[in-house]
């Protein structure tokens, strides 16, 4: 099953190959990861959609490991909460003038918007969920796909989240809440 | 005040209070190496930066301090990659700093160009790549305190040339800045309360005490919890000494060639208690069948090994010292007769095995050795080894009381560690007498550094174990590849002559009668001293947990017939 992390990093050079490393090393298997600058221009954003086949042990290992990484500030597992998620992609099909139509239809079915024009073939953008995007793709195929660029998952959790660093065996407590369960010694 | 990039690098050295730096200089870093004449830290001149790592490991594991080693790009840092992956699994704080070509040279493949940082990305705590002076002593600032906070390992600093030349305004700065890197080590209550109630439950319980306890300093929590608890201890190789072996609740070392009576007792156990270890491969057995009795608490500073290879009922993440103090109080006196007697059953059984029960046959066995180093030093040494058959037997019969005195390569099981960690050692306890035990194979890898020790004094006794094998080897060859014996065959030079070479006073050992004189000769030589042991070719290290069987499945020494 993919889960989803989303990790805030210092924006600094290496970071980005730190983390590609860490999945690497670790034998996990990268499906997208998606990288931009934040409000915090010290701070980039990472959406990270990874295929674990041992499921919450696996998102343990992974989530665990990302920390250990000293330039890594904070790591969600967003998979089981409530998010929105974005995938963009940019689809040129082959299309003649007379068939232009069919495209601007679908396109206004999908939500999506038809970007550049040229004599033989038009650039569509579509955002949205992967399985929207997917939808998308199915339908142009037989149109005559001739290029395609995705830039793979962003997610943002619903509602106020600071960020949720878990401790492993408090079922997914935040670390600020287990800190003041912390023994008084 | 404005100082050189160089200059700056030793202003940070003195200021984290490093005594002694292990290095080798080379074009990339000939600017630090200037510098260092200004400075009043001592200088190792190694014979290959491999030594210099294995040494600055050393002198860590036993000063409890961050070691540290230089070299230059290139093939100075690749050198030092064994070295550097060593400390990494084993967590030994070290820090590493290596020159590199000037900052707008870097990806022209410049002479005596490497990426350092790309290449020691996966064996380091964390790297850096410095290409301004302005940095430099914010990053070494950062370097020592996370090689030496939380789980200690190393750190790279990767110096440009022209940083090192360039002046800038020195500020060393009181707190690192790591907004990324915060340490738990405390465990919540709630967790210690769930640990506290399988403790009451359990009948059978046992300690498994890593490398972690003696990192963090707890051996004296640890005791004071055995104690109270009466509960056994059993140890991995690297937490051997953090629990005094002569103890009636010790266990001694469990895992592939550990004491079947612990193997026994964790597989029987109903209640595992894993302080700062992480569950190797070469302590567990085959994880299917590991403990399948046990609840498992596990204490244990890195979240990242928490279910990693066993799946534990209670984690306790968090520093050992810390977390076992915050138990101690918890905890009611128990007691546990029943199961220490069942344990002492199996005990028993083995000593009938046991090769320390053999009659004479004037033949030398490794373990025997061992047991009479350990006698004539009165168990107090700091023992270093190699890694293979030699290191098993001195972790079986080198009991040790205390720790911070057996320095090993556990994780990585880097052969050649012997020597050179001694000579680190050495720096860290000069008052001490310091064993490096070896096989003739490990000797040989870093046999260089022999000079090494004689140009610093080094008072460093050096074993060699010679069987003209590659022990180990020839021991899985021998059980698992029908005796099929392939490329362990080992020619050794003359290691008398090779020490004499080296201004080292060696003696060859070859007959019973001699060792105790042979041992007491080196005891009393000043400096470094080279002992060739002549020993039985084709003895096994016994019990054996062959890979993929149960912890319990050992191979046992054959009960020898009389005569």
């Amino acid at each position: 099953m993919n889960y989803t992390f989303i990790a805030l990093v210092e924006n600094k050079p290496g970071v980005l190959n730190r983390v590609a490393s860490l999945f690497r090393r670790r034998n996990f298997n990268i499906e997208s990861l998606a990288v931009g600058r934040t409000e915090n221009p010290s701070v980039s954003r990472m959406t990270i959609v990874v295929d674990c086949p041992n499921g919450e042990m696996d998102a343990h290992r992974i989530e665990a490991n990302l920390y250990k990484l000293v330039n890594v500030i904070d790591v969600q597992d967003v998979t089981h909460q409530p998010n929105v998620t974005r995938d963009l992609a940019l689809i040129k099909v082959k299309v003649a003038p007379e068939k232009r139509a069919e495209v601007n239809g679908l396109t206004e079915i999908f939500r999506a918007r038809i970007v550049d024009v040229a004599p033989d073939s038009v650039i569509v953008e579509i955002t949205g969920t992967e399985d929207k995007i997917e939808g998308m793709i199915e339908l142009l195929r037989p149109i005559g796909i001739v290029e395609m660029v995705r830039t793979g998952q962003v997610s943002m959790t619903r509602g106020v989240n600071v960020g949720v660093r878990r401790m492993p065996g408090m079922n997914g407590e935040r670390l600020e809440k287990v800190a003041e369960l912390v023994a008084a010694p | 005040m404005k100082l050189k990039g160089a200059e700056i690098v030793w202003e940070c050295l003195t200021r984290e209070g490093v005594e002694v730096v292990f290095g080798y200089p080379g074009g990339a870093n000939m600017p630090i190496y200037d510098a260092m004449l200004n400075y009043p830290i001592h200088h190792v001149l190694v014979r290959h930066e491999q030594g210099g790592a294995h040494m600055a490991d050393g002198y860590a594991r036993v000063s409890g301090k961050v070691g540290v080693a230089m070299g230059t790009s290139g093939p100075g840092a690749t050198n030092l990659v064994t070295g550097i992956a060593t400390a990494m699994m084993d967590s030994v704080p070290v820090v590493f700093i290596t020159g590199q070509v000037s900052a707008h040279l870097i990806g022209g493949d410049a002479f005596q160009e490497v990426d350092v940082t790309g290449i020691t990305l996966p064996i380091t705590k964390h790297n850096y790549l410095v290409t301004r002076a302005e940095d430099i002593a914010g990053v070494l600032r950062e370097a020592f305190y996370i090689a030496r906070s939380g789980r200690p390992g190393p750190v790279l600093v990767d110096i440009c040339k022209n940083a090192q030349i360039d002046a800038c305004e020195f500020v060393y700065p009181e707190e690192p800045k790591l907004p990324g890197y915060q340490p738990v080590t405390r465990s919540p209550r709630v967790l210690l309360d769930e640990a506290v109630a399988l403790i009451e439950k359990a009948h059978k319980p046992v300690i498994l005490c890593g490398h972690g306890v003696i990192m963090s300093k707890a051996e004296e929590a640890l005791m004071q919890f055995a104690v109270k608890t009466q509960i056994p201890v059993t140890s991995t190789l690297l937490g051997l000494g953090a629990f005094p072996a002569s103890h009636s609740l010790s266990l001694g070392m469990m895992g592939m060639h550990g004491e079947a009576y612990a193997n026994n007792a964790i597989q029987n156990s109903d209640l595992i208690l894993a302080f700062g270890m992480r569950f190797d491969d070469r302590v567990t057995g085959t994880l299917k069948t590991y403990a399948p009795k046990a609840k498992k608490i596990h204490i244990e500073i890195d979240p990242s090994e928490v279910h990693k290879n066993v799946f534990v009922d209670v984690p306790l993440v968090g520093d050992v010292k810390t977390v076992v103090s915050d138990l101690i109080p918890l905890v009611d006196e128990y007691d546990h007769d029943e199961w220490l007697e069942e344990i002492n059953g199996w005990k028993n059984e083995v000593d009938s095995r046991s090769i320390m029960n053999w009659n004479e046959d004037g033949k030398l066995y490794v373990a025997h050795l061992i047991a009479d180093i350990w006698k004539a030093t009165g168990g107090g040494a700091i023992v270093t080894t190699d890694v293979g058959q030699h290191q098993m037997w001195t972790a079986q019969y080198y009991q040790l009381e205390k720790p911070n005195r057996w320095i090993t390569s556990g994780g990585a099981g880097t052969m050649g560690f012997g020597l050179p960690s001694a000579i680190g050692a050495w720096f860290a306890a000069k008052d001490q007498e310091i064993w490096a035990v070896a096989g003739d194979g490990g000797f040989q890898m870093t046999a260089a550094e022999l000079t090494t020790a004689v140009q610093e004094g080094a008072n460093v006794k050096i074993a060699i174990m010679n069987n003209n094998f590659l022990g180990m080897v020839r021991q899985w060859q021998e059980f698992f590849f029908e005796k099929r014996y392939s490329a362990v065959n080992m020619l050794t030079p003359d290691f008398v002559k090779l020490a004499d070479a080296h201004g080292v006073p060696a003696r060859r050992v070859t007959k019973r009668e001699e060792v105790n004189d042979a041992i007491e000769w080196a005891r009393k030589t000043p400096g470094p001293v080279v002992l060739e042991f002549k020993v039985e070719q084709e003895d096994a290290v016994y019990p054996m947990v062959p890979t993929g069987a149960a912890l319990h499945e050992m191979i046992r020494r054959p009960v020898k017939q009389a005569g």
